[in-house]
């Protein structure tokens, strides 16, 4: 999976949590969920267990600490696919 | 000086009506909202009807958003916010997120459990060592609270915000802390009610208690029988009241619609003492908390025009009847009117106290007595009390001016709160 799809999937998975629409309409690899995006960060735990559910994947506890941007996410996300 | 306490607004979402329109027409032609459940059935339980309100996907997305509707599975939450939100909106405010913090705003919203089904959810991840998958919306669906979080956050309240619970009293109590709030002027509104979930899990232990009917599974309409010779149980109910309590000052402030006054009431315990239990009433505390309430409420006992009373359809009802009529001194055809809603829409236990007060309202506003219904055979023990011509089994247009209703509960706790058709010439004491 390109990173191009990676962000792709993940930008409809945070699309239901944002609460700033011009930080979503101009989502890039540099967003930040709770800067930019403005989702509520006990949200951040619900975004994790959608993007297990999409990618098949387990995000272990200190991961999840570093998924707080689009970057760190798709890295973790290539990562644990890669494993 | 005390506040005088006045009705604004009013929200249901009840078994035999969604809404304060369907609701008014459905408790004046005495419609039943009671239908049998095969969910119930193929669980085994020996009753197997209950009032479900209807609510569609359509009508949940016009009061939740779908954020907040992502893993949601808490009806109780679901009906209180909807009760919650037409009642505010019935007295003349709007709902903006973006709305200034009202500090002079709160809210007491009751209920028994919360979100019985989600808790569900969570024990059966929990016990497959999933506790990680609980996600967010885990708590703040199973917490008690979580009505008066949810509601709190939609208004933007300032002012307490907080679940009240006690048993089948809870949403009659919620009225009375409420209106003792503004009485005594630390806020100048509170949204008040009471929510209950449609579920087997919060009916099937009263079911096991044998206190649900299982004799009217074939024909659920017939099956809530309060005072009612053939009365063998309650039947289970869902849904949620709220009412907008607000100071008189404040409601002719802003030129609001006044459904009634609050006049006073009263909130005991008879403290599972004489002949009370956990589960059966202390037949004195009782009394004293209608006599108390009356006396709160600074009206005579001949003043009572309407009682709404508790009266659930178990083998209690006739003992009510001799409470009411003891507190008041009052009986044969000296008796006020009375009806139980429970004959239309069951028992809705944590909520039932504020439907019902929604229903007493209501009778004051539009000056009828809705009908009992499954009542055509009066239990003569009442009889012994009470004239049957005061257990009305068709709709009267009549003047209401005061109506008591009351609420009593498990741990033997009782509520008693007196509602006034509102007029400008009464002092406050």
């Amino acid at each position: 999976m390109t990173k191009q799809e990676i962000i792709q999937k993940l930008t409809s998975i945070v699309k239901p949590y944002i609460q700033n629409e011009e930080g979503f309409k101009n989502i890039s690899e540099n967003t930040d969920f709770i800067n930019d995006l403005e989702i509520n960060s006990a949200n951040l735990v619900d975004i994790i267990l959608d993007v297990e559910d999409e990618f098949k994947i387990h995000i272990d506890n200190d991961s999840m600490e570093k998924m707080m941007s689009v970057k760190e996410t798709v890295a973790i996300i290539q990562a644990k696919m890669n494993a | 000086m005390k506040n005088r306490v006045v009705i604004t607004g009013l929200g249901v979402v009840a078994p035999n009506g969604v809404g304060i329109q369907e609701f008014t027409n459905a408790i004046k032609s005495g419609t039943s909202g009671i239908t049998f459940h095969q969910q119930l059935k193929d669980k085994g339980f020996s009753c197997c009807i209950g009032g479900i309100p209807e609510v569609s996907e359509e009508k949940i997305n016009e009061y939740l958003t779908p954020l907040q509707l992502r893993g949601f599975n808490s009806t109780s939450i679901l009906y209180g916010c909807m009760a919650g939100i037409d009642a505010w909106k019935d007295a003349g405010f709007s709902v903006n997120e973006n709305s200034t913090l009202d500090y002079d705003s709160g809210l007491i919203f009751g209920v028994g459990t919360s979100g019985i089904e989600k808790f569900r959810e969570a024990i059966y991840k929990i016990d497959a060592q999933n506790v990680r998958r609980l996600g967010s919306t885990s708590v703040v669906q199973t917490m008690a609270s979580g009505i008066s979080a949810y509601l709190g956050g939609i208004l933007g309240f300032g002012n307490q915000v907080t679940t009240n619970s006690s048993a089948c009293t809870t949403g009659t109590e919620a009225i009375l802390m409420g209106f003792d709030r503004i009485k005594n002027g630390k806020a100048k509104i509170m949204l008040v009610g009471g929510a209950s979930d449609s579920s087997l899990y919060t009916w099937g232990g009263f079911d096991a208690m044998r206190v649900m009917t299982y004799k009217h599974n074939e024909t659920p309409e017939k099956g809530s029988r309060p005072m009612s010779l053939s009365a063998s149980g309650f039947v289970p109910g869902s849904g949620a009241g709220a009412l907008v309590l607000e100071s008189l000052e404040s409601a002719l402030e802003r030129k609001a619609t006044i459904y009634a006054e609050v006049l006073g009431g009263n909130i005991n315990s008879g403290g599972q003492r004489n002949g009370g239990t956990l589960t059966a009433p202390n037949a004195e505390a009782v009394q004293k908390c209608i006599t108390d309430a009356v006396l709160d409420a600074g009206v005579t006992t001949d003043a009572i025009d309407v009682i709404n009373g508790h009266l659930t359809a178990t083998s209690k009802d006739a003992l009510e009847i001799e409470n009411w009529a003891k507190a008041l001194q009052r009986k044969g055809n000296n008796f006020p009117f009375i009806n139980s809603l429970k004959s239309h829409i069951g028992h809705c236990l944590a909520a039932s106290g504020a439907i019902e007060s929604v229903a007493s309202v209501l009778q004051i506003k539009e000056q009828f007595v809705f009908p009992n219904i499954n009542c055509e055979d009066v239990h003569p023990e009442i009889l012994g009390f009470i004239s049957s011509d005061k257990i009305p089994t068709k709709l009267i247009e009549k003047e209401v001016a005061v109506l008591a209703k009351a609420s009593f509960g498990f741990g033997d706790v009782n509520a008693c709160v007196i509602f006034k058709k509102y007029s400008d010439k009464h002092k406050t004491q």
